[in-house]
């Protein structure tokens, strides 16, 4: 069991989420940026979608109650790992010892560091996942001061493990695929998405990213009859402002969308903190009749 | 089940299904049993008011999608086929019952008797984890939200807005006019679905003291 001393900034339990339950209002949810949680996982020798910390901003700090060491692993937007005060590696297994003290600190590049322990974070299970779902509230609690992160058994670790980590990109360009609602907008629109430097809003979160730029014009005014909502989808309200959902976006919506962000762009997406400077890179558009 | 499936891409492995004249409840069940039989992959399949989102596990090209729509619209599919028929028990005691009759000009009887003898159609999900939007409101009974939506919905609490009938499945903010409540609990994170009322379902309401 880990004790939380400090919180961090905002801190959640995340794993691969709990996706197919959209049809029922349930947000898929999950770790935001995937290829690094799944690297702090591989890290510490859990299977890759076993429950880490993901933290925004400024990590948290944490005592280890266990009686063995524990190994854990911090990845993603790079911050400063302490173990007792003393600096230890990043994007590495790093050993905590009973009574020992990990902090994480303010990250110097990107948004979220995921912190990965051998054996994985063993919190109750809702609806097949640990994740933490901002938008509706399930899973668990987002991390206050004072509570118990309990540690399952740690399976074997890796003593060494090859790490090819992708870095954090200023200003990234994100794939999009067009569509599905492209045609709801002008042939002027979708240079406008390709062409604006988007600044990501400070009030963005899991739920999505909300874009400062030039307004997409649109070519049918007024909202469509409610429909589903794809991870990464560009969703235009009124104000012609594109929002980019997250994982943790709500399962249906009225505004059109304009382009669906591609998975691995979504990463990098992930790790935009807000005044990053976006550009969109467009494939498509194609319709299947 | 119609002739006129369009599918627009909606991401790497995704499609949205424009459904103008069938009932996407159903032609999400006809995707879900031919994807079952093909071992084709699907990680969602959302149906909207007239649309099925459908998110597969890899991309799939537009040919071979093209192929599994025209597959659907030969798939005879069971009505509602896991879904079914409920019926909710409702105390008509909604804080919002006589604004609703206000409105309408209607009773609150002619209210209870329209609500309690209509099947309703759980077209879509969204909002809240469990809530579902129920067509088949009849036009008389059509009343717009609130200008103000309450911070706090009491789960259970049976509500109409536009064309929409709905239950909250648990306490949240909620716009909605509130004209009962139901006891029934239709939301279990435990259970398999946890959600009760699912797009498909039709939804029968009872009164009762």
């Amino acid at each position: 069991m880990f004790h939380v001393l400090h919180p961090g900034l905002f801190t959640t339990i995340q794993d691969d989420g709990r996706p197919g339950h959209a049809h029922l209002g349930v947000p898929s949810s999950g770790a935001l940026d995937r290829f690094s949680f799944r690297l702090a996982n591989r890290l510490v020798g859990n299977p890759v979608g076993a429950a880490v910390l993901e933290t925004t901003m400024r990590g948290p700090r944490l005592r280890w109650e266990g009686t063995a060491p524990v190994t854990v692993a911090v990845t993603g937007a790079p911050a400063p790992v302490l173990v007792d005060g003393r600096p230890a590696a990043f994007d590495a297994a790093v050993r905590v010892g009973p009574g020992q003290t990990l902090e994480i600190g303010a990250v110097t590049a990107g948004l979220r560091s995921y912190i990965a322990f051998s054996g994985g974070l063993r919190v109750d299970v809702v609806l097949g996942s640990r994740s933490t779902d901002v938008l509706s509230g399930l899973g668990p609690p987002v991390l206050t001061e004072g509570s118990g992160l309990p540690v399952g058994s740690p399976g074997e670790v890796p003593p060494v493990d090859f790490v090819a980590p992708p870095g954090i990109l200023r200003d990234p360009v994100l794939d999009v695929t067009a569509g599905p609602r492209a045609d709801w907008f002008t042939e002027a629109a979708l240079v406008t998405l390709v062409r604006t430097l988007w600044k990501v809003s400070p009030t963005s979160n899991r739920v999505g990213l909300r874009l400062e730029g030039s307004p997409l014009e649109r070519a049918r005014p007024g909202e469509l009859p409610s429909e589903g909502m794809a991870t990464g989808s560009l969703q235009v309200p009124g104000n012609g402002l594109p929002v980019l959902f997250l994982n943790d976006h709500p399962v249906t919506g009225g505004y059109p969308v304009i382009g669906v962000v591609t998975r691995r762009s979504l990463d990098r997406a992930a790790q935009a903190a807000p005044g990053t400077g976006l550009r969109f890179r467009v494939f498509g558009p194609r319709a299947s009749r | 089940m119609g002739t006129s499936l369009i599918a627009w891409p909606a991401g790497e492995s995704g499609y949205l299904i424009d459904v103008p004249e069938a009932d996407p409840a159903l032609v999400a069940q006809g995707l879900r049993n031919i994807a079952g039989r093909r071992r084709i992959q699907l990680i969602d399949v959302v149906p909207g008011l007239s649309t099925v989102l459908v998110v597969l596990g890899e991309p799939m090209p537009d040919k071979l999608f093209r192929v599994l729509l025209a597959e659907i619209e030969q798939e005879p599919v069971e009505a509602a086929a896991d879904t079914g028929t409920i019926t909710l028990d409702v105390r008509y005691d909604g804080p919002d019952l006589k604004e609703v009759a206000s409105l309408t000009g209607l009773s609150v009887r002619q209210i209870v008797e329209i609500h309690t003898g209509t099947d309703f159609h759980a077209a879509l999900s969204g909002f809240a984890p469990g809530f579902v939007y129920l067509t088949g409101v009849p036009e008389q009974l059509r009343v717009p939200r609130r200008p103000e939506p309450r911070s706090a919905v009491r789960g259970g609490s049976v509500a109409l807005a536009d064309q929409f009938t709905a239950v909250y499945p648990r306490k949240s903010p909620g716009g909605w006019r509130l004209i009962g409540s139901t006891t029934a609990r239709l939301w279990d994170e435990k259970a398999d679905p946890p959600a009760v009322i699912r797009p498909g379902t039709t939804v029968r309401f009872r009164p009762v003291a």
